[in-house]
């Protein structure tokens, strides 16, 4: 460690940046130091923001190292590393850097971006390329990772390690490069100051995971009881395919490609038909075809979770990056009354709870379920505390063998109706999406609609969905609304504020549909001002509020589209300004 | 059927429920629901573990008029819905029905993808060579010069050859019926339903309303003059070469059904997240 290490402030998290045009390793050596920090105890985020070609476009692994949970990223870097910066511009403001901050460059890398030269920041120069060429098979990336780690303090022991068993399958020789690589960039750190410290991390209590939000989902949809899942590949939700892929038929499950997205989600509604809680996994334009048969498995009770990780819209956006734009079609795609279910994870941990309890209430309601992660959530990747162990399985009223007239859409008081599964004897019936009576025969009838109609309301409307219908935290009279992978974001900003503000509340809904009107009241009682932040350009998220809820007092929105994410600072400074 | 289960065995009639058709009266489909139930019925199957599968379309109403499990999908989704069905439980029978729009036009795709999967079910499709429930419009296996509002003066365009198509695509049987010949058509599904893998029954089911000219297939087919073979490439140059109504068997295919790869010993999902495990 080198000596002026003690006199530098300490700090509770760093941000560092690696910057690298597509193929230049940036996110393998990201991921690397995530891996190494979170063995020493930290907690870290890293999310990736790339151009959507596969080789010679832009990357950058954003990495949040800290000693409490991340949940989000700051807006400024402290450490940015570039590779090089051929395609750099290409990020406008994503990665922000400030006068304190340091910039290490190769010089052979190309200009700095303007980001970096208008900001004014500290520059030192690292001739990273040269460095690796100097070791056989030596790549820059590992040199990055090592001047990173150095300037971290992080352990070379353990750093060793994690190359050790991520890089073993490219053999030996690779592996022995990289650690080469990494010594390099530990000794040309030595001469670099990086002018803070980060604090020791507190001992873990729990067992520390690492793991992106789409794994999350993925490990929820089995804990939930999925073991059909069927989909089409769909940047940024095929994580969630490739890891169910060998997974689910591990627990006795199938993951199946689907030729597009109208196979996928008839496929599952099929295989739900059959008594197989089954999932899909898209993104905007997927959700897009599906609504069609979304509307089929409302109208006949056949319960389906699909999961959109939203990507920035219309049409194919910016399907590398995160926006919060499906909301309305969430909500208000279906055709008809078509009462279904929505739902939307707050954190990477998050991911992993909601999409099981998404299967528990799709499974006890006999609905459609879709869960709105997004692309930031989804795949950023976090050191996490293991998500706890919940009790939410999968539970669908199933008929028993019947003697008499079955009736699969029999009304009662709760509006959920057994369902007779294929093999039943007795209980055979022809599921439609015609209107339909009690007994699912076709039927024109003014009195069949409306009785089926209210009765798959009823059941939405009378399920008890418990204290996860939002997050509430706090008190006070202000209060911050905000929704999925902001939730992180907004919560940041309030511990931000509480010595300088005061005490804000953090309102965060989980259940978006149905809507819960006299929960979301007691939730606002006594609060006078009220801070709306969402990232989509429309404002879907303020104008479902105004719909769907009474708001008192002063209502504010901060809003902005993807793909630049809304950061604590943004929200705290609203908050302040609005107070003077 | 189980070996245990001591129940007589069913007959046609056991098979239809007591909803009554929508069809317009001569419909060639009421003769497909004939076969259908001849058919499971001297399978030897039971109501509750066969399974009929549909879109939308005249020919999609069958599955309510059966007395099996059934499910009347959106338009053109039919074998998605059923693939993910037999995928999940392969011990169910299931039966895709479908007609010459819902299978040909807006599920096209979707009747290519399942010959390639080769998925043991039986897809059979009333070939109709009209959209009947719209009243009359131009389907994809409809001549060229067929009149319609739609389409004054006709489309211009060549019809779709399913069964090549089929063939092409790898299905592992192929096979014309005629809805007019009720027992014959039994037969044929019969042997679909047996034949592992994905078999494919295209029954020529005329539409009285909308085309009275089909009237006249019962005059026009005849049987295949011979057997069905087994060389997919004899088969397509015998079906691209006859005149469209020659009934019965024409492929009989080898392929390997598709199983999904799930593992006998399954463990706990909590020994899922050692993946994730610092």
């Amino acid at each position: 460690m080198p000596l002026w290490d003690q006199e530098m402030p300490e700090v509770e998290s760093i941000s560092v940046g690696i910057v690298g045009s597509g193929g230049a390793g940036a996110l393998t050596a990201g991921n690397l130091l995530l891996e190494a920090a979170s063995l020493g105890g930290w907690h870290g985020l890293l999310t990736r923001t790339v151009g959507p070609q596969i080789r010679g476009g832009e990357a950058a692994a954003l990495v949040r190292l800290a000693t409490r949970p991340v949940e989000c990223l700051l807006g400024r870097f402290d450490l940015l590393i570039g590779i090089d910066w051929l395609n750099a511009n290409r990020f406008g403001g994503e990665i922000e850097v400030g006068p304190q901050s340091l910039v290490i460059t190769d010089p052979s890398g190309g200009d700095l971006p303007n980001v970096v030269t208008l900001a004014g920041a500290r520059t030192a120069e690292v001739p990273i390329k040269e460095l690796a060429k100097a070791i056989p098979e030596g790549r820059p990336n590992m040199v990055a990772l090592g001047l990173a780690a150095g300037l971290l303090s992080l352990s070379e022991d353990i750093l060793r390690a994690v190359i050790e068993k991520r890089l073993a399958e490219k053999g030996q020789n690779a592996v022995k490069a990289s650690d080469a690589g990494v010594q390099a960039g530990f000794a040309a750190a030595t001469r670099l100051d990086l002018g803070m410290r980060l604090a020791a991390p507190e001992p873990p209590t729990v067992q520390r995971w690492l793991a992106s939000g789409n794994e999350m989902t993925g490990l929820g949809a089995v804990r939930g009881g999925i073991r059909f899942a069927a989909a089409y590949p769909i940047t940024p939700a095929s994580e969630i395919l490739e890891w169910l892929a060998p997974n689910l038929p591990k627990v006795g499950g199938v993951l199946f490609q689907a030729e597009d997205e109208l196979a996928a989600i008839n496929m599952i509604i099929g295989a739900s038909f059959g008594g197989t809680p089954a999932l899909t996994a898209t993104s905007g334009p997927g959700l897009s075809l599906m609504t069609e048969a979304l509307g089929l498995a409302t109208a006949a009770e056949i319960p389906v979770v699909v999961v959109d990780v939203m990507r920035a819209g219309p049409s194919t956006g910016i399907p590398t990056k995160s926006e919060q734009a499906d909301l309305n079609i969430a909500v208000y795609g279906l055709h008809g009354d078509a009462p279904h279910l929505v739902v939307a994870p707050q954190s990477i941990g998050d991911c992993l709870f909601t999409t099981q309890w998404a299967v528990h209430l799709a499974e006890a309601l006999q609905a459609p379920a879709v869960v709105l992660s997004d692309q930031f959530v989804g795949q950023a990747v976090a050191a996490i505390d293991r998500p706890a162990d919940l009790a939410f399985i999968g539970q669908r009223a199933t008929a028993m063998p019947q003697v008499s007239s079955y009736k699969r859409y029999a009304v009662s008081t709760g509006g959920v109706s057994p369902m007779a599964i294929p093999g039943t004897y007795g209980g055979q019936y022809t599921a439609d999406g015609l209107t339909h009576n009690e007994r699912g025969t076709p039927t024109s009838n003014e009195n069949d609609h409306r009785v089926q109609l209210d009765k798959r309301r009823t059941k939405l409307e009378q399920f008890s969905y418990g204290d996860h219908w939002a997050t509430l935290e706090g008190d006070g009279e202000v209060a911050v609304i905000a929704w999925g992978s902001l939730t992180g974001a907004a919560r940041e900003a309030i511990v931000q504020l509480r010595n300088s503000f005061g005490h804000i509340r953090l309102i965060a809904p989980r259940l978006l549909l149905p809507v819960q009107p006299e929960r979301f009241i007691a939730a606002l009682d006594g609060v006078k001002r009220t801070l709306v932040v969402e990232q989509s350009h429309g404002a879907q998220f303020y104008h479902y509020l105004r719909a769907q809820y009474d708001m008192t007092g002063d209502v504010r929105l901060l809003n902005r589209p993807g793909p630049l994410p809304i950061r604590p600072s943004e929200i705290s400074q609203a908050i302040m300004q609005w107070s003077h | 059927m189980s070996i245990l289960d001591t129940r007589p065995a069913c007959n046609p009639g056991d098979f239809r429920s007591d909803v009554k058709p929508i069809w317009c009266p001569g419909c060639g489909d009421y003769h497909v629901l004939l076969s259908f139930t001849r058919a499971f019925a001297e399978l030897g199957l039971r109501p509750e573990n066969t399974v009929v599968i549909s879109g939308i379309g005249c020919s999609s109403r069958i599955p309510a008029y059966t007395n099996c499990y059934g499910f009347h999908g959106v338009h053109g989704r039919s074998l998605a819905l059923a693939t993910g069905l037999k995928v999940s439980r392969p011990d169910l029978t299931v039966v895709v029905a479908s007609g010459d729009g819902d299978g040909y036009s807006i599920g096209g795709n979707h009747f290519i993808q399942a010959c390639r999967r080769n998925i043991d079910m039986t897809y059979v499709v009333m070939d109709n060579r009209v959209y009947g429930m719209t009243k009359g419009q131009p389907s994809p296996t409809t001549e060229p010069d067929f009149d319609t509002a739609l389409s004054p003066g006709g489309t211009g365009i060549r019809p779709f050859h399913p069964l090549v198509i089929a063939l092409a695509s790898g299905a592992n049987f192929v096979a014309r019926a005629f809805s007019g010949q009720p027992n014959e058509t039994a037969s044929i599904l019969v042997e679909a339903i047996r034949h592992p893998g994905f078999s494919f029954v295209e029954v020529l089911s005329p539409c009285v309303t909308f085309r009275p000219d089909e009237r006249e297939w019962k005059n026009k087919v005849h049987p295949a003059p011979v057997a069905a073979t087994t060389d997919p490439a004899k088969a397509a140059r015998r079906i691209m070469t006859d005149d469209g109504f020659n009934i019965g068997i024409l492929y009989r295919g080898d392929r390997r059904p598709y199983r999904a790869a799930i593992e006998c010993s399954t463990v706990d999902p909590t020994e899922l997240e050692q993946d994730f495990a610092l």
